[in-house]
């Protein structure tokens, strides 16, 4: 292609008016050997184009892959559910033997606490019986 | 429709599919998941398919809004960043020695433009659409189509110029 109409072609090319034909003979132009040194930017540019659709998908195509995923996350909501479940009676089980522990100590200690109590009654009495028995006898 | 037909069908496309997806998304790997999201939709959806009249540029068009719901997302966002420094590994790159650096200095070029001239610029200047299929694949008037794909290609070919010529990397 001749200088004079490759620039006119990038003229028309910037500004958004270039037929696809005219895009494929700009292609051709820059990604040859000789590219007029003032218009050296382009062959980056053009060489960019073309090496990005050199990019192609590889992997394998799944058909079902959300029925396999529904599946599994299903599966994987049970799972969680009962492990939240377990763990949840779990800490109440525990709770629950702390709470029995802490009535137990409480009784227990209310009926020591009663015994001492009356306890204490039947030492004040004998203390009485004790002071009756030292307190010397009045003499006629 | 059977499996072996549905392949046929979207073999023409599913790269064009995947290298929009790349170009938004950058990371392959997000792309890929893309592709096969964008697959299985349309497989999902085989009986209106015959419906469509342009079954690849509806693809594209769907591809398109999910990488935009994907980049809103605040997931992607994160891959996003984890992916900056991401570089083209292209083997015909190779053959270009002298002009690699140039190339993918274009690369980071076409990455900074906005989304919407990017996806007009890979869709016009890499996977050759008519403007009207472009026009349908982004939901635009052909004068807005112009008017970006023009933008992009100056802004590109002026920043290039600009690193030439200062040497500023």
């Amino acid at each position: 292609m001749e200088l004079t109409s490759v620039e006119k072609l990038l003229i028309k090319y910037n500004n958004g008016n270039t037929s696809l034909q005219e895009e494929s003979d700009l292609r051709d132009y820059f990604t040859s050997e000789f590219v007029a040194p003032h218009l050296q930017e382009y062959v980056s540019v053009f060489t960019y184009f073309t090496a990005v659709k050199n990019d192609t998908y590889n992997k394998d195509i799944l058909l079902k892959p959300k029925k396999f995923n529904n599946i599994r996350r299903k599966f994987m909501s049970v799972a969680a559910s009962i492990v939240l479940l377990l763990s949840a009676t779990f800490v109440a089980k525990q709770e629950y033997d702390r709470f029995q522990a802490h009535k137990k100590l409480a009784q227990i200690t209310k009926g020591l606490k009663l015994l001492s109590n009356q306890l204490k009654k039947g030492e004040v009495a004998l203390a009485n019986v004790y002071s009756y028995k030292t307190t010397p006898k009045l003499k006629n | 429709m059977k499996e072996s037909d549905f392949l046929k069908l979207i073999k023409p496309f599913k790269d064009k599919v995947f290298r929009l997806a790349k170009k938004l998304l950058v990371s392959r790997e997000e792309a890929e998941d893309a592709t096969q999201e964008m697959i299985f939709k349309l497989w999902k959806n085989k009986e209106k398919i015959s419906d469509y009249k342009n079954i690849e540029a509806f693809a594209m068009t769907m591809t398109k809004n999910y990488c935009y719901d994907r980049l809103k997302s605040k997931q992607a966002s994160n891959l996003r960043l984890v992916h900056n420094n991401y570089k083209e590994k292209e083997t015909s790159l190779e053959k270009k020695i002298e002009s690699k650096d140039a190339v993918n200095i274009v690369h980071e070029l076409v990455e900074q433009l906005p989304e919407i001239q990017k996806i007009i610029l890979q869709l016009r200047d890499v996977e050759h659409y008519e403007f009207e299929e472009i026009c349908a694949i982004v939901e635009m008037k052909p004068t807005a189509v112009r008017v970006a794909l023009s933008r992009a290609r100056k802004t590109v070919r002026n920043a290039l110029i600009k690193k030439q010529n200062y040497g500023i990397n």
